[in-house]
């Protein structure tokens, strides 16, 4: 029972019988095990983006239970910008020997050798090369028809329009004003050669919705989500790992602090949080008490009005 | 006044809190979805803007991107917490739909934002397709809108089974409740025509409400001591969602087929309605072979029984043929299978609907190519029928559907999975119609052959009735114009001149039949027997476009999309 203002007392509805009521999780899950299914089944040649953060976790385990008893039908894709912390590289090469699916690693290798970094350049072009333009190189270079992303779109405005089935046209962009009208649970899988789809099977999931699942399925995530002592540069409320020599500003010494990451992207650009939530019911605690979103602690939204909107258009996950 | 926002603490992470038991709380939680729809100054930006944030949904870096910003003054105009598309930002309405997420302690909701203009029915129509509820909003002060009955008209015509109608900006009629009773008795009134024509009967709520302010939204509020129902949120808490689908009769549609060896062959779906347990009888259509369910296997351990809406691989004892686009029912209670039906439709593409394209249609996991023949075409803004032939984009109409191989479906009133299909244009690959099965026709080919092609048989064909031109013009203009219908893919002869007989005869078989006659300076059109004759003078160009024009004009050519 909640107390109201007016004190009067607000009694929450009767419960259905239990055998009408289907958990959300369970919604969510079923959901999404039709949509991977529905790609597998359509297209000649899907890949799953893999990033190794937590809703890559819950994809990847989301596949494993479509294709049950078989194996997942499509290789795995990490673009890999060369900023990702070692122990997400780790944790990768062991998750995907551990489902037994194939793992392919795609990075911009003249990029790379360029030193291009989000301090020489600015974030958004960084991003543009070791991100946006790695992936379409990658699609393009292995013929990929269809690409499943973990993305959700409780996580930003330009998400929240996104469809489940995302078409891409021959150069892997997005028209937020063309999209394909996407009713009930029919989704319009044709495409010409050249163009792609874009498959976000956890469209509908929310950021606390993934770590309940996680929870309930005990399913492993990178050890930098769970907070314990780490070396950060403080810069007033921001936490920067220490990952990259060029982060440091000069004479900046790292101090130890009780930490951890809300999200994983590359190190220079993902700041930790102070925290000791070092449980996953402590993190969905924590979650509770957050009043800031998941992608606050991003540097690369913040650059510009819209700036994600204008990174997907030009082919982003 | 301000906008007084206050949050109660929902999500209290007071100093007794449990995670454990909030987690075990979390378990129990079902999800509703519902959509609305709605314009610039109706208050749904404010409404749901209300409903994240009195739920604490929104996190303050949102609220602070937003704060001082758009148009509602010292309020948080909420529509841009909403509007996540430059393009709307810019122009301050919804085009798209967009996907929100709140929860209460209770139960976690899915909002289908969608846009109220007309101009955007296919948004609305994608936002109801999967709602389970729909809010209709109604401004108190004006009554209720073209704008109004066409959500709920969209929203009874795609099955949502609650349609919930909230009288909003109460405080500015004084919470009035004659105000609020005649608002209902009209809409009651415009719900029943709806349902008549849609063959769906939603169950209706009315609020009174107060966006703004909050009133009636989250608690019931002392403004409105004469009405005893309800606020809205409490609503939303306690509509019944998947009620009905474990009961139903038993379908699942093949979605894969997985053989990871050669002893295991697993028929993966998700239920789309009923139960069923291993040993069951169960059926394959459209083949209408039958076996038992031997296992239900999934990740997490083989199960006795299974409902909707599930994700399931079952495996059966006996080996048949099994493939995608099949349907798996319990024996005793198997589906039609037909390859003709009628169907509502709703276009969503910017070709309109032409008899002569080819189009695919998916139903559950098979697409076949259809011939799409509309019946009728639905005025909203008369509630009427009307003839026609063409249903452009925003449209609604009645289509007979023929299907190339017969499909096992059911009325969408019965079954939301398996009445609904999309249209998709063979040759673009747009998602072009949306459609809900309305009666399974009878089946019988022979039948159909047997009977003679009518004329509107031929007129659907080719996109024009029969009909003799008689065109008095220089021989460049007739041959511009000649080949300017043969572009447009007009069924057009031009036979010899001196022949009395055959235009007559080519027109009577469905074509647009040219005769010319050399004609100096001028040019004059006469359509048929009817004397619509028109004089037309200027250059080349300007000519065959007036032509063109005045073919249109008379009812010979139907739609514009295929002279481009």
């Amino acid at each position: 029972m909640l107390p109201t203002e007016n004190g009067s007392t607000y009694s929450p509805p009767i419960p259905l019988s239990s055998l009408q009521r289907v958990s959300h999780l369970r919604l969510l899950e079923a959901e999404s095990i039709h949509i991977l299914r529905e790609v597998a089944s359509e297209f000649e040649r899907p890949v799953m983006l893999y990033s190794i953060g937590k809703d890559s976790s819950v994809m990847l385990r989301l596949a494993q239970k479509a294709f049950f008893p078989g194996p997942i039908p499509f290789p795995l894709l990490h673009i890999d910008t060369g900023f990702k912390f070692q122990e997400m590289l780790a944790f990768r090469d062991a998750m995907a020997r551990a489902v037994g699916a194939e793992l392919l690693v795609w990075r911009n290798e003249p990029a790379i050798a360029a030193g291009t970094n989000p301090i020489v350049l600015d974030t958004k072009r960084c991003c543009g090369l070791l991100k946006t333009q790695a992936l379409l190189d990658a699609l393009k270079h292995y013929g990929f028809d269809a690409a499943f992303g973990g993305a959700r779109r409780d996580e930003e405005k330009s998400r929240a329009k996104e469809r489940i089935f995302s078409f891409r046209d021959g150069a892997g962009q997005w028209d937020p004003k063309n999209q394909r009208p996407e009713l009930w649970n029919l989704y319009n899988s044709r495409v010409h050669p050249g163009e792609s789809i874009r498959v976000f099977p956890l469209s509908n999931w929310t950021e606390m919705d993934v770590w309940q699942y996680i929870h309930e399925e005990e399913i492993p995530i990178v050890d930098l989500y769970f907070a314990k002592p780490r070396p950060m540069y403080v810069r007033g409320e921001a936490l920067l790992p220490v990952e990259q020599a060029f982060v440091a500003r000069l004479g900046e010494k790292p101090q130890m602090v009780r930490s951890r990451l809300r999200s994983l992207g590359c190190s220079p650009c993902t700041g930790a949080i102070r925290s000791d939530a070092d449980t996953l019911p402590k993190i969905i605690g924590e979650l509770l008490s957050f009043r800031s979103s998941e992608r606050a602690n991003r540097v690369i939204d913040h650059d510009q009005e819209g700036s994600m909107e204008i990174k997907k258009r030009e082919g982003y996950f | 006044m301000a906008c007084a926002l206050t949050q109660p603490d929902l999500h209290d992470v007071g100093t007794d809190f449990s995670i454990d038991a909030f987690l075990e709380r979390e378990r129990e939680k079902d999800l509703l979805r519902f959509s609305t729809a709605g314009s610039v100054d109706d208050g749904k930006s404010t409404l749901i803007g209300r409903l994240l944030y009195d739920t604490q949904s929104v996190y303050d870096d949102q609220v602070l991107s937003i704060r001082g910003k758009g148009t509602a003054g010292p309020q948080l105009d909420f529509a841009l917490l909403t509007d996540g598309l430059r393009a709307e930002r810019e122009q301050g309405i919804t085009i798209d739909v967009a996907y929100r997420y709140f929860s209460t302690p209770r139960r976690k909701f899915i909002i289908a934002d969608t846009p109220g203009h007309e101009q955007y029915t296919r948004n609305m129509a994608t936002g109801a397709s999967t709602a389970d509820a729909a809010i209709v909003l109604v401004d108190a002060r004006k009554g209720v809108l073209p704008q109004s009955r066409r959500h709920a008209y969209i929203a009874t015509l795609l099955g949502v089974r609650h349609i919930i109608v909230a009288v909003n900006k109460m405080d500015l009629v004084d919470y009035d409740a004659e105000t609020f009773a005649s608002i209902r008795s009209e809409f009651e009134s415009f719900a029943r025509y709806a349902a008549a024509e849609s063959g769906h009967t939603p169950e209706l709520h009315f609020i009174p409400v107060s966006a703004l302010l909050g009133v009636n939204v989250v608690r019931v509020s002392d403004e409105t001591p004469w009405y005893d129902g309800p606020a809205l949120l409490e609503l939303l808490e306690s509509l019944p969602t998947t009620v009905g689908s474990e009961i139903a009769p038993f379908r699942l549609p093949i979605q894969h087929v997985i053989r990871p060896h050669q002893g295991f062959r697993g028929f993966a779906g998700q239920i789309a309605s009923g139960t069923i347990r291993v040993g069951d009888p169960v059926t394959v259509l459209p083949s209408g072979r039958t076996s038992r369910v031997e296992r239900i296997v999934t990740y997490d351990g083989d199960l006795d029984v299974a409902h909707a809406p599930l994700s399931v691989t079952l495996t059966l004892e006996d080996e048949l043929d099994i493939s995608r686009g099949d349907l798996l029912t319990l024996a005793g209670e198997e589906t039609r299978v037909a390859r003709r039906f009628a169907a509502s439709l709703v276009w969503m593409d910017g070709r309109s609907l032409d008899a002569s394209r080819r189009y695919l249609l998916k139903h559950t996991s098979q697409t076949v190519p259809a011939e799409v023949r509309l019946r009728h075409r639905v005025d909203l803004e008369q509630s009427i029928r009307e003839p026609g032939r063409v249903l452009e984009m925003n449209t609604i109409g009645v289509a007979e559907i023929e299907t190339r191989r017969p499909i096992a479906l059911e009325q969408y009133r019965e079954n939301r999975t398996l009445g609904a299909f999309v249209l998709i244009d063979a040759e673009t690959n747009a998602t072009a119609g949306a459609g809900m099965v309305r009666e399974v026709l009878t089946d019988d080919a022979s039948a159909v052959d047997a009977r003679p092609v009518t004329a509107l048989e031929r007129a659907t064909r080719w996109g024009h009735a029969g009909v003799v031109l008689r065109l008095k013009a220089p021989s460049s203009v007739a041959n511009a114009f000649e080949r300017a219908l043969l572009k447009a893919g007009v069924f057009v002869v031009r036979p010899p001149d001196d022949d009395p007989t055959t235009p007559g005869v080519l027109a009577a078989a469905g074509a647009l039949v040219l005769v010319a006659e050399e004609g100096g300076h001028s040019i004059s059109l006469r359509i048929g027997s009817s004397r619509a004759e028109s004089l037309i003078h200027g250059e080349t160009t300007k000519a065959v476009a007036s032509l063109l024009r005045l073919l249109r004009e008379s009812n010979v050519l139907h739609h514009q999309e295929r002279t481009r």
